[in-house]
């Protein structure tokens, strides 16, 4: 069989070798638990290591150490920022301003807080996805604790003004919450220039492996413990390091790091190769979301007039090529896109999306099978639909 | 690469048999819309002394079990007299497709209700409907059911756009929740026409537009 060609980036990235070679030790020789580092050298070698990582990361978000908290991944660190904030404020206010496109890890969690007694504002976002800091600014009252947007959508790739945001949210008083699993590794994030107080990463999405992630907490924040128990990670985050897992989130936030700017240039490039060779080859196309420079330089989302988009990637899937819907937690829903709904595309176009995301290990040399592929399924497809005319 | 179908849904869905119009068909039947995710439009030629079902052909906007399932559902009713194929079930095709995974029972569900759709509508039209009960507000409702809203993608029954029911005299009098210059309004009749006149005692259908 050939290659497989994956353009599901934004669902998960492969781990990168190297992050590979620096876990393989922490399985079986390097396993001790971190937390008996006091009395045995096996653990504070571990501990060594999870200390390094964890000043990857700060170097990568311009954090300090202390404020980095390891996690499952990006819906834990959501869900502890979220409820946690919520719940240890409680006493100052009831009020959390979000938006639609938020990803299902803050959408669910802000369902809970409202049927607790919170009151959820959402801003408004655009046509393309963005939100603007004077709506936000408009929400606010006496009674706002705290403001979620993400960094990036998982969708359509619309980079938010957060650093804007985040100063409106300082001035204010209120905390500051941004996912930004979508850009950490991608983008530069710079926690203190874009006045955020919580950000939530996650390892799988920038070559890192799945099952770890981190939150950052600006020192001094006042939040409620997410996992209680023995006292790790300062006491909000019990429960034995997962020591393997954040080895290579460290590793692969170093690689990051020195390796992102390059990575995006490349990835941005072949994205434009392949969207211009997409609406050249196949009529009736449209893109979703902004064009330029923020947007995340992997991501594509567009519609397919009348064609749905599963039996698509169905058939793309049956020659080797992998394709996202619209986002990969919801892919087995009948549920539309919230988020193609928040930016008002047509509702006959709403089942008719399809995201394509471009990552480091892609190459300019796969956009000609994609296109012939794509077109030729999309012409068979069409040729099926009962509202796609002939000749068009 | 595997998926979450039998081999046989595939087959079908990459080589779907039976696709296409019939330009001369007896009964023309569509069954959801875009906006709700699946969408099936169904032709029927039907032998007019034997009542054979002796051309079937569909078109689908809509994922790969809904387009196998109009695929195998139309080589099962091929040849059959419509009085079988009514009998014809949406889990006898599920079965000859060697089973459809549970999350995709709802796409699936729309190539069995065409056929049924079609089947009834023929029946009406050749009045080869059995018992002949008077058409009841109820069975209105009920055909009125399968009519979309297209700007919701919600049948108009479920989004409450019907304000009024009437039949006297074999005339069926609906009163739309919808503005009269709406760019879906003339879709909207069609459909419903389509839908109610072939009822062996109705005379007329007036649909009447009001906000």
């Amino acid at each position: 069989m050939n290659k497989v060609i994956y353009l599901d980036n934004a669902a998960t990235t492969p781990v990168d070798r190297r992050v590979l070679e620096k876990m393989l030790p922490f399985f079986s020789e390097k396993f001790a638990n971190p937390a008996t580092k006091w009395t045995s050298s096996l653990s504070k070698e571990v501990d060594d290591y999870i200390e390094e990582a964890r000043e990857n990361i700060a170097n990568l978000l311009n954090a300090d150490v202390e404020e980095i908290y390891f996690t499952s991944g990006g819906t834990e660190s959501d869900n502890a920022a979220i409820k946690g904030i919520a719940w240890a404020n409680r006493d100052k206010g009831s009020e959390i301003i979000s938006t639609h496109i938020e990803h299902e890890a803050v959408l669910r969690p802000l369902e809970t807080l409202a049927r607790q007694g919170f009151t959820i504002k959402f801003v408004p976002v655009d046509s393309k996805g963005f939100v603007y800091p004077d709506e936000v600014k408009k929400l606010i009252t006496k009674h706002t604790i705290l403001i979620s947007i993400m960094h990036a959508n998982n969708e359509i790739g619309s980079i938010e003004a957060i650093e804007e945001i985040g100063k409106i949210a300082r001035e204010n008083g209120i905390y500051f919450h941004t996912d930004a699993v979508q850009t950490v590794g991608h983008v530069p994030v710079d926690v203190k220039a874009m006045n955020i107080d919580l950000l939530s990463l996650s390892a799988h999405k920038f070559y890192g492996p799945k099952g770890v992630g981190a939150l950052f907490v600006r020192r001094d924040t006042n939040i409620a413990p997410f996992m209680e128990g023995g006292g790790q990670e300062r006491g909000l985050r019990s429960g034995t390091l997962n020591s393997t897992g954040i080895v290579g989130l460290g590793e692969a936030a170093k690689i990051a790091k020195a390796e992102m700017a390059f990575n995006e240039e490349r990835i941005r490039k072949i994205r434009d190769t392949l969207f211009e060779s997409i609406q050249r080859e196949i009529p009736e196309v449209y893109l979703n979301g902004a064009e330029g420079e923020k947007r995340l330089s992997g991501n594509l989302n567009f519609v397919i007039k009348g064609i749905r988009s599963e039996p698509l990637l169905t058939t793309m899937n049956e020659r080797g090529i992998v394709i996202g819907g619209g986002s990969a937690c919801s892919a087995g829903s009948k549920e539309p896109s919230h988020v193609l709904r928040a930016i008002a595309v047509p509702d006959d176009d709403l089942f008719s999306g399809i995201r394509m995301t471009i990552g480091k290990f892609n190459s300019e040399d796969e956009v000609m099978p994609i296109v012939i592929n794509l077109k030729d399924a999309v012409k068979k497809l069409r040729d099926l639909s009962p509202f796609w005319m002939k000749g068009d | 690469m595997p998926v979450p179908y039998t081999k046989l849904v595939i087959e079908h869905f990459k080589n779907p048999h039976n696709v296409g119009e019939i330009e001369d068909a007896d009964v023309k039947v569509t069954e959801g819309s875009p906006a709700c995710g699946d969408m099936l439009t169904l032709y029927l030629k039907v032998d007019p002394e034997t009542h054979v079902i002796t051309d079937v052909k569909f078109r689908s906007y809509g994922c790969a079990s809904n387009i196998a399932t109009g695929s195998i559902i139309t080589d099962m009713v091929k040849g059959k007299t419509v009085d079988e194929a009514m009998k014809i079930t949406w889990k006898d095709a599920a079965e000859a497709l060697g089973g459809l995974p549970p999350v995709k029972v709802h796409c699936s569900v729309l190539a069995a209700d065409a056929l049924h759709s079609a089947v009834e509508i023929y029946m009406e039209k050749t009045g080869l409907v059995k018992e002949k009960q008077p058409t009841t507000i109820e069975k209105v409702f009920q055909k009125l059911s399968h009519v979309i809203n297209p700007e919701t993608g919600i049948d108009i029954v479920k989004s409450n756009l019907i304000k009024n029911i009437s039949i006297k005299d074999g005339i069926i009098k609906i009163d739309l929740n919808i503005e009269p210059d709406s760019q879906f309004a003339e879709n909207i009749k069609e459909e419903i026409i389509e839908r109610l006149e072939f009822l062996w005692d109705v005379k007329e259908i007036q649909v009447n537009f009001m906000k």
